[in-house]
């Protein structure tokens, strides 16, 4: 049994999983969460090379891939937002669309794809469901800057990984307040007032995991 | 960079990430943040957690012709400019220079009493803002408030009883905050304020007059 347990996956076991789901670290052993690790960003890598493709190639299978995995997540963030199923998938496809229209802003040194995804589909639920317009802040001033470093971008989505499993590795109360404030069931006057939103919790644990990102923006 | 010493909440930093604030309030945290790059990495992070909250929601099959349909409707644009960085000498960052059409001087400017001046800027969703101008030396009214008070310093400084805010800093007061503020000596202090209730103004006359001017 403990062999078993302790015994690598078969080699196309992640691959042929096309829905994963993270499930904390516990039961999972040093250098199996190591693995884990690695393969998650290299997942997160792939999903940066495919948006580059979009943007420089306006590759349609790249695109098709993104889609197939990101847009049934949208679907899914804005039915728990409050959208009929209609208007989900209505709105998850213009999410994608705008994923393709928008390919040369994304920047890999500075977020996820995954969180690039989510601030479109965010802008886009404020537009349709509560009818707002959304001041954006101001770009930072931008020269020729040349194409950000692999590493960067490695790094980042690295770090963007261990964010998501220390979310995952919360207690599930809290975990559960996190997704009600992102699926905007709390006003701002909830959250300052929410006792029970671990707001220390989880920016101690986004600074351990995204001191980078801070590093890159100052 | 100026040197700025009072920053964003984390719960407007939240509520900004997850799309929960009225527009008034966003309009605000937009403004500070293209001034502030602490508030505008914090930003990112408090992102990147929306990121992982979508990324975790269970799947929800789209429809058979979903791919094709949003293929459809992709155009092959060229890409679209980014937006602007402001107009060096300038005094509004961009969000905010979209609500008045321009900069400072294109701000009308309508007197409340006591020298101070506002404009009201045109939200939706139950809050309200506008820009204050409050005139080098002089105090706005001893005021208290209901709900959540944000005001943020475009130009200038003002003193309350808490502390100093100059440009690019943000006061987030609550109903527990009864202050004066008053402009600094200089320049007239410019602030961008909103509110989701509204003020209470303590003496008789500036309530009768907060009738008339609206806030």
């Amino acid at each position: 049994m403990l062999i078993e347990m302790h015994a690598p996956p078969k080699a196309d076991a992640v691959t042929a999983m096309p829905v994963y789901k993270r499930t904390g670290k516990a039961g999972i052993g040093a250098t199996g969460a190591n693995r884990v690790m690695a393969e998650a960003t290299t997942k997160r890598m792939a999903w940066v090379t495919q948006v580059a493709a979009v943007r420089d190639a306006r590759d349609k299978a790249a695109f098709a891939e993104l889609f197939a995995y990101f847009a049934p997540r949208v679907k899914s963030f804005l039915m728990k937002s409050g959208a009929s199923p209609d208007l989900a998938e209505e709105c998850a496809q213009e999410v994608m669309v705008t994923l393709w229209n928008k390919a040369h802003l994304f920047d890999p040194s500075k977020a996820s794809v995954s969180t690039w995804i989510f601030t479109i589909a965010r802008n886009r639920r404020i537009d349709l469901l509560r009818k707002q317009k959304r001041p954006e802040p101001e770009d930072l001033p931008w020269g020729p800057e040349a194409e950000p470093e692999q590493a960067d971008a490695m790094g980042l989505q690295q770090e963007t990984e261990q964010l998501g499993q220390a979310l995952a590795a919360l207690p599930a109360e809290q975990r559960k307040l996190i997704e009600r404030a992102y699926f905007g069931e709390l006003s701002h006057s909830e959250i300052a007032a929410e006792t029970g939103l671990p707001l220390g919790t989880i920016k101690s644990r986004i600074r351990l995991a995204l001191e980078r990102l801070r590093h890159t923006m100052k | 960079m100026k040197k700025i010493k009072h920053h964003l909440t984390d719960a407007l930093l939240v509520g900004y990430a997850a799309g929960n604030l009225p527009e008034a309030f966003n309009l605000v945290v937009a403004t500070h943040i293209s001034m502030c790059d602490t508030c505008r990495a914090a930003l990112a992070e408090f992102d990147a957690v929306g990121g992982e909250v979508m990324l975790d929601a269970d799947p929800v099959d789209m429809a058979e012709d979903a791919l094709a349909a949003a293929m459809a409707r992709i155009m092959d644009a060229p890409c679209m400019e980014r937006v602007s960085a402001k107009p060096a000498g300038g005094v509004f960052p961009a969000p905010l220079r979209g609500y008045v059409n321009g900069d400072l001087d294109r701000v009308k400017w309508r007197k409340i009493g006591g020298g101070v001046s506002q404009m009201v800027l045109k939200t939706e969703g139950g809050a309200s803002v506008r820009l204050l101008r409050i005139p080098a030396g002089t105090a706005v009214p001893d005021h208290g408030h209901r709900g959540t008070e944000l005001t943020l310093v475009l130009q200038g400084a003002f003193v309350d009883a808490t502390d100093r805010f100059a440009a690019g800093d943000i006061e987030v007061a609550n109903e527990d905050l009864n202050h004066t503020p008053v402009a600094e000596q200089g320049v007239d202090c410019i602030c961008l304020a909103a509110t989701d209730a509204p003020l209470q103004f303590k003496g008789l006359l500036p309530r009768l007059a907060q009738r008339f001017i609206g806030i």
